[in-house]
């Protein structure tokens, strides 16, 4: 019965906010006559008409999938050299400098370069994507690794666990809360670097057509890509929140214990 | 202070030696200057001995411990176990650390912790069902497999780390101050603990602490360490009956004298700065 109200309480919070923000652009624009702020109802009402035709294989899915390909090489690139770097102390050293560098480069400016050496199509997205999603997720599975308890690790040497075993069940694994924090930073860059990637030279795609509207001065329909936009955001970061809970469970329970001042 | 130059065949129980200690000396280099934590350690351990190490605190009985662990390489001397030097983690070995909130692994069940090192043992599952089943029930903790470590008490936590060095069935078991973090109540129930665990599997232990009562109510021999740098003081042999309780044993005279004997050397380990050796 609690938890039935502690979830009903909680999707209330969540949804308090934007139904207000919602009501808010409703009521506010409701008799908007400026051709460029078109009213929301307007904007809802030729939202199916637009997306949920054939834009959805067309645009949506492409999207998508440039993205899921370019979160997933960035994760495997950035727990592998992450792992690397973190575990010997001499590369770290060696790399750390350059990593700041690169860091430090805005991805879209990489899309002309890229273009250069992957072309225009599907590839070069993804490497922009790639290129953005890999560092705060490099960054923070170097953090974790290099934190992995000192006694944990003695443990595993005294019990013989190394190789392959070691890599997953105490490295990995205790760098877990980092890695996923990484990832969940990634998400969003890549998000943003989905739209920018189609901005250049593509012909398909959720960034493509809102720029194709915005250029024809579809503005309503521009409206309701940005909207869509947002949802599908929105819709990732919730599943990347319960990716978090099932592979973070342990450590929630780990902190609440540790709060809960039962050591 | 003579450093072994023959193989001690004989621990002074009598029984085959198991473990040898020779000349054990380690100098932390560092940062432009040396730190000597153990001078020269000398003892030996027979086999299905329960020897207890007790020292002041900063005696370096950590710095022991983790060289007879092959963790650490000490500086000069060696360490022999069952007639082979030790230069790393042996397979016949299981330790239990202090701090057990940090040994076991929190994103796994109590199950998987205690079966993980039987894995990498490369054991078929069914004895490793076996080895789980029976390691659990002896420390009590049947009921609680799935659960994790972290929503165990403190004194249940060390249990599990108990229970998965005995499920490894390890020739010898060492324990780093395992009780020294546990409320006095947990701590005597786990000495009772260790003491049967003991009798019931035979299985050489030594047992470091800073703790002089359980020193000498665990052991059949405490060695008393000086401060560091580290040296022998005393072995005292722990002549109570084998059988042992908290209450009897405890307010027997032969238990306080025995204490009292070994209080008088830790006290005089903590007074010399630069200590000579006995042993």
């Amino acid at each position: 019965m609690s938890v039935l109200r502690r979830i009903t309480r909680s999707t209330v919070a969540a949804l308090a906010v934007p139904a207000v923000l919602l009501a808010l652009w409703w009521v506010l624009t409701a008799d908007s006559e400026s051709y460029y702020l078109p009213p929301l109802s307007q904007i809802l009402s030729t939202f199916d008409d637009v997306w949920l035709s054939d834009r959805l294989a067309a645009d949506v899915l492409p999207s998508l999938l440039r993205l899921l390909g370019g979160f997933l090489v960035a994760v495997l690139l950035g727990v592998g050299l992450g792992v690397l770097i973190g575990s010997l102390r001499r590369l770290r050293a060696f790399c750390e400098p350059v990593l700041e560098f690169l860091r430090a480069i805005p991805p879209p400016v990489l899309v002309p370069v890229l273009m250069l050496f992957a072309g225009i199509g599907d590839t070069m997205k993804v490497l922009v994507i790639v290129s953005g999603c890999l560092w705060p997720i490099l960054l923070n599975t170097v953090e974790g690794v290099r934190a992995v308890d000192e006694v944990l690790v003695e443990t595993c040497r005294c019990y013989g666990v190394r190789g392959r075993a070691r890599l997953w069940h105490l490295v990995i694994r205790s760098a877990s809360p980092q890695i996923v924090t990484g990832m969940r930073q990634g998400l969003s860059v890549g998000i943003i670097l989905m739209v920018i990637s189609e901005m250049f030279a593509a012909s398909n795609g959720l960034g493509f057509t809102i720029i194709q509207f915005q250029r024809t001065f579809a503005v309503t329909e521009m409206w309701t890509g940005i909207l869509l936009l947002g949802v599908l955001g929105f819709l990732l970061a919730l599943l990347m929140r319960l990716f978090e809970r099932r592979v973070l469970n342990w450590y929630f329970g780990l902190r609440q214990a540790q709060r809960g001042g039962s050591r | 202070m003579t450093v072994m130059t023959q193989t001690q065949t004989q621990s002074r129980t009598g029984t085959e030696v198991l473990l040898d200690v020779r000349g054990v000396r380690k100098v932390y280099e560092g940062h432009g200057r040396s730190v000597e934590a153990v001078r020269d350690l000398t003892f030996a351990v027979g086999k299905g001995e329960l020897v207890c190490v007790v020292g002041p605190s900063g005696a370096g009985k950590t710095t022991l411990l983790k060289c007879i662990a092959g963790l650490l390489a000490p500086t000069s001397g060696e360490v022999v176990l069952e007639g082979a030097a030790v230069h790393g983690p042996p397979p016949g070995m299981a330790v239990v650390f202090q701090e057990y909130g940090r040994s076991l692994f929190p994103w796994m069940t109590v199950r998987r912790n205690v079966e993980l090192p039987l894995k990498e043992k490369k054991l078929p599952k069914a004895r490793r069902e076996e080895l789980i089943h029976r390691a659990l029930d002896a420390v009590g903790l049947a009921d609680v497999q799935s659960a994790y470590p972290w929503q165990l008490s403190g004194g249940m936590q060390q249990r599990v780390a108990i229970a998965r060095a005995i499920a490894y069935e390890p020739h010898i078991l060492l324990m780093d101050e395992p009780f020294a973090a546990v409320d006095a109540q947990t701590r005597a129930d786990l000495e009772d603990l260790v003491r049967s665990l003991w009798h019931r599997l035979g299985v050489t232990t030594l047992f470091v602490t800073h703790d002089i009562d359980e020193a000498v109510y665990l052991g059949q021999r405490v060695l008393v360490l000086s401060s560091s740098p580290t040296v022998v003081l005393d072995d005292v042999t722990i002549d109570l009956p084998d059988e042992r309780d908290q209450l009897t044993t405890r307010s027997s005279s032969r238990f306080a004298e025995l204490r009292g004997h070994v209080f008088e050397q830790v006290q005089r380990a903590k007074k010399q700065s630069a200590p000579v050796a006995t042993a």
